[in-house]
């Protein structure tokens, strides 16, 4: 079982890795700083398999790639938000972090809720009710059988679905 | 086959297949930009990859985002980029050659049709001229300088149809921070943004108005080939949306209802009628960047400051957005009357836009900024305030002291 993080509309890069604790800042321990404003209880409680359910718009700001790499880090099994930001979009995909842009099913996790992810079976489950997740296309469950885009291209030299 | 929009078409030529919205495509990438400040990231994913660039002659690098080098970590960043574009064969430009979109525009690099990746969010300037520019981070900017191609989702498109013409005194800026403002900074997230201008808008108009797009969360911004543009430059046949293409929304703007626009601290898309925040006083006003730091943005301001000066408690900065918008503006004389009207010149480049060097602001101070953005401590200290306008709207800021439209300085000195 995976427990369910809620955060509110309009998440920034800053709210989930603040600029100060970048890496050349504190070094490889970064991502004990993960939403150290917000909230200073998560890097310390979150477990590997949780899962961040988010409002419109998650991940708006800057382009810097070592706040959802702190995530990853701490083991986040993947985010549910109504919305995201383009780029940040790109960069959790990129890290192999699924990014899941379900309005409906985001709405309605709340937080501390006891879920079960079955990425490949496209399902979240919390208690009787099964929530389904519009199907991941095809190029990125490729990708992130490998880990992620970045790692599928390291080892085939082309994206998926390329001959 | 199903009509298309304009988006839809430059990326089904770049995927060589027919595309629409909302399927994910691997496509040629026609050109990959680097700014000095991600250079180091990049080149960190492309060592990591084991990876050269794969077409080392459509890479460029840009040193623009504080040059002259402003302390030495900065200093070590620019090296590394000039080094390691010198050594690969791609292309350079220099400190003081200027801002990396203005350049590659310049340089003839963004053609009609073109698919353009920059490491920076305003990469959507491309469209100006009919290219589908966008901005990615350092790992999508390696993995396509490695590959020369990129994954992408092909965007729902979001149509802007003008109405009218422009009033006097009101121009490209003005519509840009109104359409923000309309849409709001996610109305168009993941979109592209295809403004059908007619044949209004020069080149550099057009980019102000594709610049400003990614403010409202956009992908691309597309203004449709037309005047100047469709004249200057060889616009493909199949470069125009088909008719009956889809669209997810539609904004209407009539321009001759429009008046000069600010966006006030600390989003752009708070947006207001300039003529009811007049007054406020003004520390610095800065006229640049890559949405106003051209040679028709310096006349404009030039045409408002002839004969008159900067108010003695108003810096005026102005940095061009290259050095051809420099040379030309000292060639005609505008350098020359902003000069004697008391402005301060910085090295072509972003200047101050993103409170790295010439020009940070104090805590408390207020600055009236010809960039695209006002976010809070962009420009230097949390406590300080930043209002973006058109060039005209700065300067009249800049000899009023405060915020202030350029007739109301006719009222004043006659
Ligand atoms: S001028 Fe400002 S917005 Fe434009 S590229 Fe430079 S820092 Fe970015």
């Amino acid at each position: 079982m995976a427990r369910v993080w809620k955060f509110p509309d309009a998440i920034n890069t800053d709210d989930i890795l603040p600029g100060k604790y970048a890496p050349f800042m504190v070094g490889d321990d970064f991502h004990r700083y993960a939403f150290h404003h917000l909230r200073p209880e998560f890097a310390e409680q979150v477990r590997p398999g949780d899962i961040l359910a988010g409002g419109r718009n998650w991940g708006l700001g800057s382009s810097r790639e070592y706040a959802p790499q702190a995530l990853k880090r701490l083991g986040v099994a993947a985010i549910v938000a109504v919305s995201f930001a383009r780029i940040h979009y790109r960069n959790l995909l990129n890290l192999g972090l699924p990014a899941l842009d379900e309005p409906e099913i985001a709405a309605s996790l709340r937080d501390g809720d006891q879920v079960t992810l079955d990425l490949e079976a496209g399902t979240l489950q919390r208690g009787e009710e099964i929530f389904h997740f519009h199907p991941v296309p095809e190029f990125l469950r490729e990708a992130l059988k490998e880990g992620s885009i970045l790692a599928y291209y390291r080892r085939y030299q082309k994206f998926p679905g390329e001959a | 086959m199903r009509p298309q929009t304009l988006a839809e078409k430059i990326l089904s030529r770049h995927a060589g297949r027919p595309v629409w919205a909302g399927e994910l495509c691997v496509v040629e990438v026609d050109h990959v930009m680097v700014v000095d400040s991600i250079a180091p990231s990049v080149l960190e994913v492309l060592q990591d990859l084991r990876a050269e660039p794969r077409y080392p002659d459509r890479v460029s690098f840009v040193i623009d985002h504080a040059a002259p080098a402003v302390n030495e970590s900065v200093a070590a960043a620019q090296r590394q980029a000039r080094t390691y574009a010198r050594e690969h064969g791609c292309l350079l430009f220099e400190v003081g050659r200027g801002i990396c979109h203005q350049v590659l525009i310049e340089e003839g690099i963004v053609q009609p049709g073109k698919l353009i990746l920059g490491s920076d969010s305003h990469s959507t300037t491309y469209g100006a001229v009919g290219a589908f520019g966008t901005g990615m981070g350092a790992t999508d900017i390696a993995l396509a300088a490695a590959a020369g191609r990129t994954w992408l989702k092909v965007p729902a498109s979001l149509k802007v149809v003008l109405r009218g013409e422009l009033g006097p005194g009101v121009g490209a800026k003005d519509l840009a921070l109104e359409m923000i403002g309309r849409l709001g900074a996610d109305g168009a997230t993941y979109m592209s943004i295809e403004i059908d201008a007619g044949d209004r808008f020069s080149r550099g108009e057009r980019m102000t108005l594709a610049n400003l797009c990614v403010e409202a969360g956009a992908k691309a911004g597309l203004v449709l080939p037309g005047g100047e543009v469709a004249r200057d430059y060889a616009v493909p046949e199949w470069l125009r949306p088909d008719p009956g293409a889809q669209y997810r929304a539609t904004l209407e703007i009539d321009l001759a209802e429009l008046s000069p626009r600010m966006s006030v601290p600390h989003q752009v898309d708070q947006v207001r009628e300039v003529a009811g925040l007049r007054g406020r006083k003004v520390d610095q006003v800065f006229l640049g960047s890559c949405t106003n730091g051209r040679l028709e943005d310096l006349h404009a301001a030039a045409q408002v400051l002839r004969g008159r000066r900067v108010n003695p408690g108003t810096r005026l900065l102005v940095i061009p957005a290259s050095s051809l918008v420099l040379e030309a503006a000292a060639e005609d004389g505008t350098l020359l009357t902003l000069l004697q009207a008391g402005a301060v010149l910085g090295t072509p480049g972003c200047g101050p836009c993103m409170g790295r060097h010439q020009g940070v602001l104090a805590p408390g101070e207020v600055c009236v900024s010809t960039s695209n953005r006002n976010f809070l401590g962009r420009m230097g200290s949390a406590e300080a305030e930043i209002y973006l306008a058109s060039p005209a709207v700065a300067a009249a800021c800049a000899v009023a002291g405060q915020i202030a439209l350029p007739e109301d300085l006719e009222a004043v000195h006659g």
